[in-house]
This record gives structure tokens, C-alpha cells and sequence, in this order.
């Protein structure tokens, strides 16, 4: 899939140099395995020197056929294999599915329930923000800004831990509740972090916000349009970056966003320094949306009561009682029973809009299942933005897109 | 609630010259010295781990000593990776107070290989047999020492507390003519 771009070609412009300055083309591939492709992406470039005349992303190394594979399982089983689609940030993936599929059975999950999902969410928003500023740290030469963020990840992971039983695979949302409810404490833990994090990431982006190094290396780089922006079909924080403040938890609430009050940030220019500044500033929205959470976290259920043929009983009934029993070995064994229909739900991802496309014929196992990565459509405007680039502007051009190719390729 | 751009101020002369942001950073970097450390030095140091965590999957016994899995095969369905293998046999005929059981496990065998540590089958076991515990970091120098037969499964998972004696109850309910 060759995309031809006209460009002045500078080898041309120079046909009036002496011979000895009149170079060809270079093809060369950077990726699968390269240190700032941050996974297995590959880019065939073609360079004039050290401009790109042309960009071509290839994409699949990772291919697993999620979602075949959620083909042939019940949609309980699937969840862990939400957590490995952008891997950065589970929980935000997990709650996505979760909702999606609800929204198929048109099952309402209580309150305490969306809040956990709420916080669950804005964590993983931070944690995988942190590591995508951290990641473009290293890509314009910070070492410092990643080592400090991961400190801060290492944190939330903890958190994780206490909340999921695993760090990162946390396959926490079930259809019509949670794994299980907080442990004792946890929320206070939040609180705790939350406290403690917000002058550390001032510390953090005030050694790169005005630090002229890095600015060398994003302002004015990889500049997006508005209307590229949207034509290309982009989304999240790469999206706001170019200026468009679209924002789905405030535009298409889920989950009680509307409950909340957070602002949402858009750059300016839609340079990469725009998106640096944007996912800051996301994480501070974040922290904000989470300690409204907390305040006011809401007791009673942490999972759909009444949907006896979704959610599985308690424990303690399941040993003691014969139609809990049987009615865990249906939920299991057959899946959660779902009407037959369709839905689309997307939801504000870290990385962007991650959309579910459910089709059901009813019962417990999908028909189809499609997943619209944002990573995925973000990387489409490679092609677009690198050309005309300095070779070393696309590692700071691929930082500050903060992709993640289990997503992209899923 | 509202849509922020962000605005960027230019930089000053000074901020321009690279200086400030240089000693800034070195100051910030040098504050660090002083905090405490944030590493461990793994293995020596192990991570605290909180309860509820999921590890290695194990089979447990109950406080008597005596097998909970009743080899009903949900967990081997459920697991999403197909990591485990169940072969489903009798109860030996030496434990007479268990005859009423019918079915244990005759062959278990996890692969740790395949395992994803979801969680999934302990949170379907309706007899409250098979846990994810505390071991992590597990590895191996061959295939076949990573799949951890029935034996294994039993060494690690150890004893837990046990709120019901399911089997019990149902034997003295049997026993008193109702056998729900
Ligand atoms: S933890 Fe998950 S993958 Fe591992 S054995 Fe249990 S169900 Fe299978
Ligand atoms: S461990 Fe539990 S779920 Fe698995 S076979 Fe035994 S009783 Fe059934």
C-alpha cells in the first residue's frame, strides 16, 4: 500500500548544484524492532538526505485476532483479552468492553459500581499518560522525566495490585459489575496518591514545559490541522492537541461522567509540543475527576443485583444454596445471556476512542466482534504528518503520538 | 466544565540562552538525592504483597485434610487460554466419609506455560478449591517442569480456612431426609 505524496523534492531543486550534490533516494526501514517505535511498528521511509519523501507505516506484528478469538468464547472470558489491547491501560480497556456489552442488555450497573469504573479508569488515564510522556522524554533525550514517571506509575501499580490482584493484566470489569468490590482502605490510598502526585508532576513537566532542548525538538514539529485531525479520523489527546475539544466523556457521557466537573484541554497548534501539554494537563483533570469520586463514593451494590442471568451469584450462595449453583454453572458454561441485537459504544480512552462493536444472536457468546483501536486510526496520518520531516523529528513525531501497537494491532 | 486551550507564553531571553532550564533541572534531580529510595533490590528485597493477589494457581484442602475439588471441570472450561487439564475419577475407596462426593480429580494438570493468571477459575470454583496464591516469578529449564501436575498443585495451594463444609452439611442434611 504505497502512498505517493508529491513533495518538493530537494534533490530536484538542487539540479542546478554541481553532479557531486545530486543524490538519490534512500529507502530505509525503521522498525519492527526499533527503540522509538515503541513496540513492533515498522516505517518504510524513503529520505532525501535527511528528509522523508515518503512514509509508509506497516502494521501487524502483533496481530493476534482478538477479535476471532472473542468469536469463540462466552463474553466473561473475553475480558481478560481486553487487558491486552492497549496495554497501558487495562482498566480503561476493561471498563470500555464491559460497558459496551451491557449496553447490549440494556443493564444499568449501580452507582457504586460506575464509580469504581470512574476512578478505575482516570488511574489507568494517568498511568498510561505517564508513560507516554515519560516514553517521549526518551525520545527527545529526558531521561530523568521517564525515570520520575515511572516512580509515579509504580504507585498506581501498587494500587492496582491492591484493587485487582495483578499489577498490569488486571481484568477487573466483569459484564454487570466488578471482580469484587474495594478492599478496605483502598479508596483512601487514592485520596493519599492523588495528594502527593500533583506537585511531582509539576515537578515533572516543569523540566520540559520551558526547557528550550525539548521545545527544540516539538514546537512546530508534526504539525496536525484541524481538519486533518478530524479527517483522518483521529482521536484522544492527539485529537484535542489540534485544537478539537471533543471529549466523549463529555460529549457522550458514560458511567456518571456528568457528575463530575473537569475541563477538557486543547492545544493551540497541533504541534507536537500541543499534545505534550495536553496529556499534562489530562492528568491533572484526571486527579481532579478521581478525588470528586472519592468524596463522594457511593455505597450499596458494586454489581447488577437483579441480573440473575448475567452476573453470578455470591460465593457464599453458590456453596450453600442448589439454584445459585446451578444457575453459576449456567453463567459460566453458557456466558451471560444477551438479546439479540447490536451496539456500538465508545469510550474516552487514554489513547483515544476505543470503540466495541457487539453483534448478537442472542445467548452468551458474541456473533461479531469488532474493535476500533484509536491507536490504530491515529497512526493513519503518519503517512501525512512525517513527510517532509527530518528523520530525527519522526522519533519525536512517533513519541508524542503515544501509540501502542497491542492496540493497534490487536 | 469547559474546553481550555492551552496557552504558551513565550520563552525570555534568559529561558532562551538554555541556561535556567539546565540548572533548574540539575537542582530538581539534585533535591532527589535525598529522597528516599525508591527501588528494591529484588531478590533480596521482596514487594509486599497485598491480599487477594493473583499468583500461581493452586488446589487447596480444607482444615481436615482433605481434597475440595470435585473435578466438575468449570474452571477448565472457563480458562480462557485452555491452560487447564482435568482428568475426573473416583474418590479412593479408603475415604469412606467422603463416598458421598463421587468425583475428584483424578489427573490436574495447570501449564504455566499458558497460564495468564486471570484469575477465572478461582472466581467460578464452586467448591472454593483452586486459588491463585502468593507465588510469582516462577520459571523452569524445561516444558514439561512448567506444568504443574496434581501433586504440585496441592504442595503449593496448602490449607485454607474453610466457612462451610459444604460437603458435611449436605451429608447431615442427607441424613435428616432433605437433600437440598
Ligand atoms: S488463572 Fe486463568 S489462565 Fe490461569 S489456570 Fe486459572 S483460568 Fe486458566
Ligand atoms: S477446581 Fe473447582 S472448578 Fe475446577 S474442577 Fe475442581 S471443583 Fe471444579
Amino acid at each position: 500500500m504505497a502512498t505517493e505524496f508529491a513533495f518538493p523534492d530537494s534533490a530536484a531543486k538542487a539540479a542546478g548544484a554541481p553532479p557531486e550534490f545530486q543524490t538519490e533516494k534512500m529507502s530505509l526501514s525503521m522498525g519492527p524492532s526499533h527503540p522509538s517505535t515503541h513496540g513492533v511498528l515498522r516505517l518504510q521511509m524513503e529520505l532525501d538526505g535527511e528528509i522523508l519523501t515518503k512514509c509508509d507505516p506497516v502494521l501487524g506484528y502483533l496481530h493476534r485476532g482478538d477479535e476471532k478469538i472473542a468469536e469463540n468464547m462466552t463474553y466473561n472470558q473475553f475480558v481478560p483479552y481486553t487487558d491486552r489491547l492497549d496495554y497501558l491501560a487495562p482498566l480503561a480497556n476493561n471498563m470500555a468492553y464491559a460497558i459496551a456489552v451491557e449496553r447490549l442488555a440494556k443493564l444499568e450497573v449501580p452507582a457504586r459500581c460506575q464509580a469504581i469504573r470512574v476512578i478505575t479508569a482516570e488511574l489507568a488515564r494517568v498511568s498510561s499518560h505517564l508513560m507516554g510522556l515519560g516514553a517521549f522524554g526518551i525520545d527527545t533525550g529526558a531521561w530523568t522525566v521517564f525515570m520520575y514517571c515511572f516512580t509515579e506509575r509504580e504507585k498506581l501499580y501498587k494500587l492496582f495490585e491492591e484493587l485487582t490482584g495483578a499489577r498490569f493484566t488486571t481484568s477487573y470489569a466483569r459484564i454487570g459489575g466488578l471482580q469484587r468490590d474495594v478492599p478496605e482502605g483502598w479508596t483512601k490510598n487514592v485520596n493519599a496518591f492523588c495528594d502527593q502526585f500533583l506537585p511531582i508532576l509539576d515537578e515533572i513537566l516543569g523540566l520540559l514545559t520551558r526547557n528550550k532542548i525539548f521545545m527544540d525538538r516539538s514546537v512546530d514539529i508534526g504539525v496536525i490541522s484541524k481538519a486533518d485531525a478530524i479527517a483522518y479520523g483521529l482521536t484522544g489527546p492527539n485529537l484535542r492537541g489540534s485544537g478539537v475539544g471533543l471529549d466523549l466523556r463529555k460529549d457522550k457521557p458514560y458511567s456518571g461522567y456528568e457528575q463530575y466537573e473537569f475541563d477538557v484541554p486543547v492545544g493551540t497548534k497541533g504541534d507536537c509540543y500541543d499534545r505534550y501539554l495536553v496529556r499534562g494537563e489530562e492528568m491533572k483533570q484526571s486527579v481532579r475527576i478521581i478525588k470528586q469520586a472519592v468524596a463522594k463514593f457511593p455505597g450499596g451494590d458494586w454489581y447488577a443485583k437483579d441480573a440473575r442471568k448475567i452476573f453470578a451469584p455470591p460465593k457464599d450462595k453458590i456453596l450453600t444454596s442448589m439454584e445459585e449453583l446451578i444457575q453459576n454453572f449456567m453463567i459460566v458454561t453458557e456466558g451471560p445471556q444477551m438479546p439479540a441485537g447490536e451496539v456500538y459504544f465508545e469510550a474516552e480512552n487514554p489513547k483515544g476512542a476505543l470503540g466495541f462493536y457487539v453483534v448478537s444472536k442472542g445467548g452468551g457468546v458474541p456473533w461479531r466482534l469488532k474493535i476500533r483501536s484509536p491507536s490504530f486510526c491515529n497512526l493513519s496520518i503518519l503517512p501525512k504528518v512525517c513527510v517532509g520531516a527530518l528523520i530525527s523529528d519522526v522519533v519525536s513525531i512517533l513519541g508524542s503520538f503515544d501509540f501502542v501497537m497491542g492496540e493497534c494491532d490487536r | 466544565m469547559a474546553v481550555i486551550p492551552l496557552e504558551r507564553k513565550p520563552l525570555t531571553f534568559a529561558e532562551r540562552t538554555y541556561l535556567p532550564q539546565i540548572a533548574s533541572g540539575l537542582w530538581t534531580t539534585f533535591k532527589r538525592i535525598f529522597q528516599p529510595q525508591v527501588t528494591l533490590s529484588y531478590p533480596e528485597q521482596r514487594p509486599a504483597i497485598p491480599p487477594g493477589y493473583r499468583g500461581v494457581p493452586t488446589l487447596v484442602r480444607d482444615p481436615n485434610g482433605r481434597e475440595k475439588c470435585v473435578s466438575c471441570q468449570l474452571c477448565e472450561f472457563v480458562c480462557p487460554p485452555k491452560a487447564i487439564r482435568i482428568t475426573p475419577g473416583e474418590i479412593p475407596a479408603d475415604q469412606a466419609d467422603r463416598a458421598h462426593v463421587e468425583k475428584a480429580p483424578q489427573a490436574f494438570d495447570i501449564d504455566m506455560l499458558r497460564c495468564i493468571y486471570c484469575g477465572l477459575c478461582q472466581e467460578v470454583c464452586p467448591e472454593e478449591a483452586i486459588f491463585l496464591q502468593n507465588q510469582y516469578s516462577l520459571s523452569g529449564y524445561t516444558r514439561e517442569e512448567m506444568v504443574n501436575h496434581k501433586d504440585k498443585l496441592y504442595e503449593l495451594g496448602g490449607t485454607i480456612p474453610d466457612q462451610h463444609y459444604k460437603w458435611d452439611q449436605k451429608k447431615t442434611a442427607a441424613e435428616h431426609g432433605n437433600t437440598h
